[in-house]
């Protein structure tokens, strides 16, 4: 498949004004506003367009499997630093950054906007545009490639994207501590304001899971510092995910992500006192160090996205029970004056209102 | 857009009409102290740090309160008076250079930390603070604040945001936008947007990195909240000398394939070498074609090992000299050298222009071979500074502005050098901006649809295009007149013409 192809069929939707549904491999389905629209996939715009190891710079196109890229660099001992979560087996890059996903290491290491150098898109006139490039400093022009991660396909489809990526730390050490939820708020911090290599820190079931990633006796150092009840030393090898802890964590795989109650992501400044007084300890579940919360909460939305917002957070019903489906708010309102620039912005790329509307916002 | 243009036409008795106008108004929202509008009291207020262009707005303001700043924007609104809004006047592109038609704007009064939070590691500030003050106030904390350029003693950090300003560690690091939580805006319509937010998340379209980096197009930056980062328990730092800068170039990228992630990686020629040596007496070997500082921090062992594997790798690269910070003080005057290597290359020439263009690390060698033959044509002499690690370049082209001929050329020295970054796959601003300075050179970088968005963003956030207009993007007229030249891909049009 060209990109000419994908351009030609979004020009005339433009002209017809039907709406279009972009899909890859549809592993993310769940996540915002069902989806309408004629099915638009570049699961076929696919393959490795550049990978420099040296130069710490890869470009693919957006349908390319995220596993086959993780592959690639971990055979050049190298990673994407923001750990995307897959979410299912062919999960694409497009997706993976049009939705914006970030794993436990984001905290640490920055999020998949950050890792973006450049996109090449295709914008709801069928027009095709690059913004950013293939260097890591690059402050020409505003930076749309970063508004592209995120935007859920709402302002174009992407094409190819270079993204940054880093070298696999020479060691990875987890270790586990039992600890009461009321107390991970001051061990989070005290551990975080310390030089330690961190790259994970949640806590689960009664216990803090922390991850070093690092030199070997920088790792060492730090786990004896911070102390542990268990502690497990494991690789990068394809073969050890499925025991790997952040794996399941990452992937929705631990056995609190197997209900079928809503589930709550709640994206709020870590030692945030939300929630907890009010959700049983079994149905949280803290990532980044407590800045970000998976709750499983039946109470009304709306008291949700409310206390998010007092806590100047972010609140996704992340998924839903299946009566809530159709139900339109998953994202928390935005505020009149942001809505306004949102609408602008939204008509520079998509003025005929075509592309994945109201998956994000039903607004727009 | 066209406001500007069409201002810059009106007589120059309707300017001082307006001139009244605003004065009047400005004296009902700010104390007279504050208003500064003769002359002698805006000269300070010229240009910033890209001094060769200057120009006298109709005057200055300087507010000290959201109320305030609201007000004098809703006096330009009425009166459509263009805004410039300036920090500290460090930036080096000309993004803060008033506007003779339009008021200038000094936000140095919005200077308080508001809150430090060492339990979230971040501090919460006005855009006036000084970026250095920052870490100084988070130090009890045992926290810093990681972006760091070179005129982080002055430089605001509502400035930083504007520009999405780097600094010598923004190789492992970031750049400013990758240390900004929330950032909040004041628009020209006089709301205030909320951008970010205290989680690393926040709803909608990531409008905070759009505001980072839009260099006082899109709105005013009125408050901040930026990550701390614990201060790493070891940096050391090494030196390494080498008899060509080729080798040097190639040793640059056989650190990054290797692993290490260098907090800052750095490299200087024998000019920028000898001048910094003059200047700040770091014991730089002063016969070296080409200097590397490589620093690496973490937790002892870490940097112990890291310092290992660099120093054979630069032996290996063919230094002939690896040199290791012996203590805290040799790694700060080893760092002063390259720090002050601006100010150094100032007292060697009369004056000189800072470049700013980013290229892929590979391409370093064949960059500086280019320099090297267009300093030699042009005949003016340059000192190369760069952020090696990330592959950001600052030739310093030296000239003497007394003779009106080098400025011509230094200037399009420096665009045949930026046109070549682009060429080379890079970009003409790396941290720095395209402000006034580097209009032109947009032109190769992106073409005509890509910079219709650009205005089209700016007009979504600033519908009476009142705010800092004329610069960062330019217009398409501007580019058609150059000729079209825009490189698609990293393939200039007619790639057998030499170009240089």
């Amino acid at each position: 498949m060209e990109y000419q192809d994908l351009s030609e069929i979004i020009k005339q939707s433009y002209k017809n004004g039907t709406p279009l549904r972009i899909t890859g491999s549809q592993t993310k389905n769940f996540y915002g506003a069902a989806l309408h629209g004629e099915k638009l996939s570049v699961l076929d715009y696919s393959g490795i367009v550049d990978y420099e190891p040296s130069e710490l710079v890869l470009t693919v196109k957006a349908g390319t499997p995220l596993r086959e890229i993780e592959e690639l660099l971990r055979s050049r001992g190298q990673m994407l630093a923001f750990e995307p979560p897959h979410y299912g087996e062919n999960a694409t890059l497009g997706g993976s950054l049009a939705c914006g996903f970030s794993g436990p290491r984001r905290p640490f290491a920055d999020s998949a906007g950050s890792y973006t150098l450049g996109v090449k898109i295709c914008d709801g006139r069928g027009r095709i545009l690059s913004y950013g490039g293939r260097v890591m400093k690059n402050v020409a022009g505003y930076d749309v490639s970063r508004i592209m991660t995120g935007s859920m396909g709402t302002l174009g489809v992407l094409l190819e994207i270079s993204l940054k990526v880093l070298p696999l730390p020479d060691c990875e050490l987890t270790l586990k501590k039992q600890m009461g939820l009321s107390e991970t708020a001051e061990f989070f911090s005290a551990i975080a304001r310390k030089p330690f290599p961190l790259s994970g820190a949640a806590w689960v079931d009664g216990a803090v899971y922390v991850r070093l990633s690092g030199n070997e006796r920088a790792v060492a150092k730090a786990s004896r510092t911070i102390g542990y009840d268990e502690k497990n030393i494991h690789g990068h090898a394809p073969a050890d995910r499925m025991s790997d802890f952040w794996y399941h964590l990452k992937e929705h795989t631990l056995p609190f992500f197997s209900s079928d109650e809503n589930l709550w992501r709640l994206s709020l400044s870590q030692t945030w006192p939300f929630s907890s007084d009010r959700v049983s300890e079994s149905d949280i579940i803290l990532d980044w160090m407590g800045a970000l919360r998976w709750i499983r909460d039946p109470v009304d939305p709306e008291k949700i996205f409310s206390e998010a917002e007092n806590a100047g957070g972010h609140a996704v019903l992340f998924r839903r029970r299946p009566e809530m489906m159709n139900s339109s708010d998953y994202f928390m309102k935005l505020g009149p004056e942001a809505l306004k620039i949102h609408r602008r912005i939204k008509k520079i790329f998509d003025p005929g209102g075509i592309l994945n509307p109201g998956r994000m916002h039903r607004e727009f | 857009m066209g406001k500007t243009e069409k201002a810059s036409f009106d007589s120059s008795e309707a300017q001082n009409i307006k001139k009244k106008q605003l004065l009047g108004e400005l004296r009902k929202i700010l104390p007279v102290q504050r208003i500064l509008y003769s002359e002698s009291e805006m000269r300070p207020y010229e240009c910033d740090g890209l001094s060769v262009y200057t120009n006298l707005p109709l005057a200055v303001a300087i507010p000290d309160t959201l109320k305030e700043l609201k007000s004098i924007l809703a006096v330009c609104r009425k009166y459509d008076v263009p805004v410039v809004c300036r920090g500290a006047g460090t930036g080096l592109s000309g993004g803060a250079l008033p506007l003779s038609n339009g008021l200038l704007i000094s936000m140095a009064r919005f200077n308080q930390i508001l809150e430090i939070d060492p339990e979230n590691r971040t501090a919460r500030l006005q855009p006036g603070v000084r970026n250095l003050t920052v870490s100084q106030a988070a130090a009890q904390y045992n926290l810093y604040y990681a972006p760091d350029p070179s005129s982080q003693i002055a430089c605001t950090i509502g400035g930083n945001i504007a520009e999405n300003a780097g600094g010598v560690h923004c190789l492992k690091y970031g750049l400013t936008v990758n240390n900004l939580l929330q950032v909040k805006v004041l628009t020209m319509e006089g709301e205030i947007i909320t951008a970010g937010g205290t989680g690393f998340d926040s709803p909608g379209y990531d409008l905070r990195a759009l505001f980072t980096g839009s260099e006082g197009m899109l709105g005013i930056i009125v408050e901040a909240l930026v990550k701390l980062l614990p201060v790493p328990e070891s940096a050391r730092v090494l030196l390494a000398s080498f008899d060509d800068i080729k080798q040097a170039g190639d040793a640059v990228a056989e650190i990054i394939a290797s692993g290490i992630l260098p907090a800052g990686l750095e490299m200087m020629d024998e000019l920028a070498v000898q001048a910094a040596e003059e200047f700040a007496h770091p014991n730089y070997p002063s016969d070296a074609k080409a200097v590397i500082l490589c620093e690496v921090d973490g937790c002892e062992e870490e940097t112990a090992s890291d310092i290992e594997k660099a120093k054979q790798i630069f032996l290996r690269s063919g230094a002939k000299n690896v040199r290791l910070a012996a203590d805290e003080e040799e790694r700060t005057r080893m760092w002063a050298g390259r720090k002050g290597a601006f100010p150094a290359v100032g007292r060697i020439s009369p004056d000189y222009y800072c470049m700013d263009g980013t290229i892929p690390r590979k391409k370093l060698g064949s960059m500086l071979e280019s320099i090297s033959e267009m300093s030699g044509r042009y005949g003016l002499r340059v000192a190369n500074v760069f952020h090696a690690g990330d592959g950001n370049l600052h030739p310093l082209i030296l000239y003497d502005s007394n003779s009106p001929d080098e400025l011509k050329k230094a200037e399009r020295f420096g665009a045949d050098i930026l046109e070549l970054s682009v060429a080379l796959g890079g970009s003409v601003s790396g941290e720095h901006g395209v402000g006034m300075e580097k209009l032109d050179q947009m032109c190769y970088q992106f073409a005509n649809p890509e910079l219709e968005t650009f205005h089209e963003i700016k007009k979504a956030l600033d519908p009476p295009g009142l705010l800092n207009p004329g610069k960062a993007v330019p217009l398409l007229s501007r580019c058609s007149e150059l000729g079209g030249m825009h490189v698609h891909e990293g393939n200039l049009p007619h790639p057998d013409l030499e170009r240089f």
